[in-house]
């Protein structure tokens, strides 16, 4: 399916957040989550399913004021 | 010594992360502003690059405490739900709540700011709303379950120091027992002296520290002026007056016309 990942669209396969994640090469990684505007928590990942056009956000610490 | 939701802070200098020209300079100018807390974001990430999580690890090197921001953020659900993405991420409470309201001056939204501070007060985050200088509306930060307030200086990356001596003098004499950082507008450091003198408990410092043509060089200068200024107040400083007072004794003076 075709999802909004941090503004672009991509063809993911994942059926859930944290298979996404995985698949778009954030394994490991230290970041938060959003789906559709909504946080996901880390443990929630996994029963997080998404569907077509769902926009997501993958954010990781960056320098700030 | 003064304390941050009850944590002991030694340094009244809080520096910003960003805009230096590079991880090794960050690190110098943190290394010598002697900074216990440092504020740091979130940003999207990149799954090739990886920048943020070789940023993060450069953090966690410094062993300084982190606050998190939600600059950029301009309603009250984009802030609330990137406190929310801050504290998985960062592991702490602790947030600097920025609800932008105006893109020239990058002046808070009062009304927005103390709509999500209630939000999160109300789920145990500890904010640190960056404010006006306004009596309301930190009086209505405090109400919402604010412990902390930072006020602006001036406008964000602005160098113009302190903008309103009046109301940043009522605000820290109506809030005493309040601990009142400076955050934004500060250049040099004679500001940040300035603040201290007045009073306020710490300042909150980037781009005068990272756009400096020596940015570790000008940590440590306001690591100088902060100490500087808060000797000052604690010593009481005189008022001012109009006109001029001798200062050598007048008693005593020679007649040699």
């Amino acid at each position: 399916m075709n999802l909004q990942v941090n503004g672009e669209w991509r063809e993911v396969r994942a059926g859930d957040l944290a298979a996404a994640l995985a698949e778009l090469g954030f394994a490991d990684a230290v970041l938060a989550t959003a789906v559709n505007g909504q946080f996901v928590p880390a443990p929630e990942r996994g029963a997080a399913a998404l569907a077509e056009g769902d926009r997501l956000e993958i954010l990781a610490p960056m320098q700030g004021g | 010594m003064f304390t941050l939701y009850d944590v002991p802070v030694r340094s009244r200098l809080l520096l910003g992360t960003a805009r230096y020209p590079s991880p090794a300079i960050l690190t110098e100018a943190v290394q010598a502003s002697g900074t216990e807390v440092v504020t740091v974001s979130l940003r999207r990430e990149a799954a090739g690059e990886r920048a943020g999580q070789a940023f993060w690890s450069l953090v966690r090197e410094l062993g300084v405490r982190v606050l998190p921001n939600t600059a950029g953020c301009h309603t009250v659900k984009e802030a609330v739900t990137t406190a929310h993405m801050a504290r998985e991420v960062f592991g702490t409470r602790w947030v600097k709540l920025e609800v932008i309201g105006e893109e020239d001056t990058l002046q808070p939204d009062v009304f927005g700011l103390v709509e999500a501070a209630r939000i999160l007060c109300a789920e145990d985050f500890e904010v640190f709303p960056y404010t006006t200088e306004d009596l309301t509306v930190a009086e209505r930060l405090l109400a919402a379950g604010c412990r902390v307030l930072m006020p602006w200086g001036s406008p964000i990356g602005s160098g113009h120091g302190l903008n309103n001596l009046f109301g940043l003098k009522a605000l820290r004499a109506r809030f005493a027992q309040v601990p009142l950082i400076i955050d934004a507008g500060i250049g040099v450091p004679s500001h940040a002296a300035q603040a201290l003198e007045l009073g306020f408990d710490a300042v909150l410092i980037n781009t005068a520290v990272s756009q400096a043509a020596d940015p570790a060089r000008m940590a440590g200068a306001f690591a100088q002026a902060v100490i500087a200024g808060r000797e000052g107040f604690l010593a009481g400083p005189i008022e001012p007056r109009d006109m001029a007072v001798p200062s050598s004794p007048v008693v005593g003076t020679a007649l040699l016309r």
